[in-house]
């Protein structure tokens, strides 16, 4: 695909630490509107590439753009979530002395200059966007509860509406299923589908049911580069597929 | 917009604090002036010093909570800041001395003329004007801790190594300041004050005076403080505080929020210092050591740190423990508040205030429980927690006391 028409367009990105090849030679395009599976066994450079996207690490050549237009390479953290990239960690991360209101109110879309939060008002539009934001991660009756209080699963699903409270153009989501009993994996799935609906996603994710759950587009990693690419039926047939990540 | 977010900094704990300050700010000095030799409401002329160096050491604690509490930045360094706001009201107390100097130079201090020095330095201009040495009060301490802050905060420096450079920077400063070169008495500091805007330093109204200005200064402080952290900004701190990196990812710059509350925080400390100084008649470069440093973390730890009123609480307790066993057993004291420290991080990891509000939170949840139980239709709401509760929250404690929907999974 063009990079012009991509949303996010990786070229030739190669990351090296001490000598070890975390990504080499990356290409990777993500069309508007698409959501994409990203699977590859551990250290295949997954999380790097979520870094390189967002900011974190700078790769050492290659080129990464977003909007077709925007260079990521030369800008930080923050100015990358104001253009519209959300990340969700492997870890839930949510601020666990906040209350779940606080969580989604501190990750709403607003001015983020020290200035502008100090002599912050909640709106009344800000305060149903948190309503909204409660209903779709089911946690509207745990408004007033420390984050910390809540469960593994619970505090996934926080850390996902804060992502979307960003109203990001791009979600990256680290392993949105770790952790969580079957019945909460599916219902995972199914919000991410309804994310799908007017974000791009992008999921890296290592159990399979849940990708296939999915249904979408699969790109595999192995060291650093994309290996296959396609739909999960046809990438877990190709055989290096089988030899590198399946295992069999 | 302004109006709303000095609205904020009120709440009952708020009122409460402010009620108490307003009371020892008029008693105090009232009880010394007023009140006849004698009588047992009359309050001695040690005692309003020695309570007014408390409440400059609770402004000094305030400033360290600030940024300790609530940003999670341990400054081990924070006497620096208040040292040198000291410093500046020092050399703004001996431009005022005048001919009455021992050598009776009319410009220069004593120990210039004593280490031979022609003419004054120009880092010595403008401190014989009030104005101008309260603005240097502010600025000295702020544009070090805004320089210093920018590269520390900037290069991400975090954690122990940030407190270890802020000893570092307060041990530099120590040094320097003992040297004669330096322009700033060496080894004795600035002493030997006689006039502060007129009045005679050593009278008993004068130190009510300045009794009573650091008690105003403290609540102001304190309300600026309190208005910051309830705004959305103290939320964002407290999310610094607690996962520095989502705070990032999320499109705030870390970095720009660390500043400002360590900027405000150095030029609160360097206010505390200045009121200290012609309370104590002396300034020296002790007052930068880092032993003082590490004394002040203490005091907001034993306090409660992220409460605001725990630190003031805190500094003061402590400080009165100081006076009262350097007297009594001397040898004793440095053991006791060794002592202290452990005792506090040990049993009580949220200090007096942070644990008080705990347990009357915590009881207040179970009685709203029991009601829930025995038949009102009430669901029990939880109790406003306050956004600034210390990182380190028990996930039991809600647990054992919210019976009500326990187990609500995000799966159906």
């Amino acid at each position: 695909m063009a990079r012009s028409s991509s949303l996010l367009y990786l070229d030739g990105v190669s990351v090296s630490f001490d000598g070890f090849k975390a990504l080499n030679e990356l290409s990777l395009t993500i069309a508007p509107g698409e959501m994409r599976a990203i699977i590859g066994p551990n250290g295949a450079g997954k999380t790097t590439m979520m870094d390189v996207i967002t900011g974190k690490t700078r790769p050492d050549s290659g080129e990464v753009f977003f909007n077709g237009t925007v260079d990521l390479t030369g800008e930080d953290e923050a100015s990358i979530a104001e253009l519209g990239i959300g990340r969700k960690f492997q870890k839930p991360t949510v601020f666990e002395s906040h209350t779940v209101w606080d969580n989604l109110e501190l990750a709403l879309k607003a001015p983020r200059g020290p200035f502008a939060t100090l002599f912050h008002v909640i709106s009344g539009g800000e305060k149903k966007r948190v309503e909204y934001l409660l209903d779709l991660i089911r946690l509207g009756s745990k408004r007033h509860e420390l984050a910390a209080n809540l469960s593994h699963g619970q505090k996934q699903w926080l850390e996902i509406g804060m992502l979307l409270a960003q109203d990001p153009k791009l979600l990256l989501v680290d392993e949105p299923a770790a952790g969580m009993t079957d019945a909460e994996t599916a219902e995972t799935a199914e919000l991410l589908k309804d994310i799908a609906n007017d974000h791009s996603v992008v999921v890296v994710e290592h159990d399979m049911v849940f990708v296939r759950s999915l249904g979408v587009k699969v790109t595999v990693l192995h060291e650093g580069s994309v290996l296959a690419e396609g739909s999960l039926d046809h990438v877990s047939a190709d055989e290096r597929v089988v030899e590198v990540y399946l295992g069999r | 917009m302004m109006s709303s977010f000095l609205f904020r900094a009120m709440d009952a704990r708020a009122g409460i604090f402010l009620a108490i300050m307003a009371a020892v700010i008029v008693l105090v000095p009232a009880g010394n002036l007023l009140m006849p030799e004698g009588s047992t409401f009359h309050v001695p002329n040690y005692a309003v010093t020695l309570m007014g160096k408390y409440l400059t050491y609770a402004l000094l604690a305030l400033a360290v909570d600030l940024v300790w509490g609530y940003c999670g930045i341990l400054s081990l360094g924070h006497a620096a800041f208040f040292a040198l706001g000291g410093y500046a009201m020092g050399m703004y107390l001996m431009r005022q001395i005048g001919t009455r100097g021992v050598y009776g130079d009319p410009i220069l201090p004593d120990f210039m003329v004593f280490l031979n020095w022609g003419e004054l330095p120009w880092y010595w201009y403008g401190f014989d004007m009030f104005w101008f040495a309260a603005l240097m009060v502010l600025l000295v301490p702020g544009v070090l801790a805004f320089v210093f802050g920018w590269f520390a905060f900037r290069s991400r420096v975090t954690g122990v190594y940030l407190s270890i450079i802020t000893q570092a920077l307060t041990y530099a400063l120590l040094l320097a300041f003992f040297r004669n070169d330096m322009g700033f008495g060496g080894n004795n500091g600035l002493t030997d004050f006689k006039d502060i805007l007129g009045f005679d330093i050593q009278a008993d109204t004068t130190r009510a005076g300045l009794f009573a200005a650091s008690g105003l200064a403290l609540v102001v402080c304190f309300l600026i403080c309190r208005a910051i952290t309830r705004s959305k900004l103290g939320k964002v701190l407290v999310a610094v505080r607690d996962a520095e990196s989502r705070t990032r990812f999320l499109g705030y710059r870390v970095e720009h929020y660390k500043l400002f509350v360590w900027t405000l925080s150095a030029m609160m400390a360097g206010i505390a210092g200045a009121l200290y100084v012609p309370q104590v008649g002396i300034i020296n470069p002790g007052e930068f050591a880092p032993a003082n440093s590490i004394e002040v973390v203490i005091w907001v730890a034993v306090g409660g740190r992220g409460t605001l009123v725990g630190a003031v609480l805190g500094a003061v307790l402590v400080n009165f423990a100081k006076t009262w066993f350097t007297a009594a057993l001397p040898d004793i004291w440095l053991f006791a508040l060794g002592g202290l420290f452990v005792v506090v991080t040990l049993f009580l990891p949220k200090g007096i205030v942070g644990t008080l509000s705990q347990g009357w939170t915590a009881l207040r949840q179970r009685k709203v429980s029991e009601d829930f139980e025995a038949g009102s239709d009430q669901p029990p709401s939880q109790a406003p927690q306050s956004p600034a509760s210390p990182a380190n929250v028990s996930p039991k404690k809600s647990a054992s006391t919210v019976p009500a929907d326990a187990d609500p999974q995000p799966a159906e």
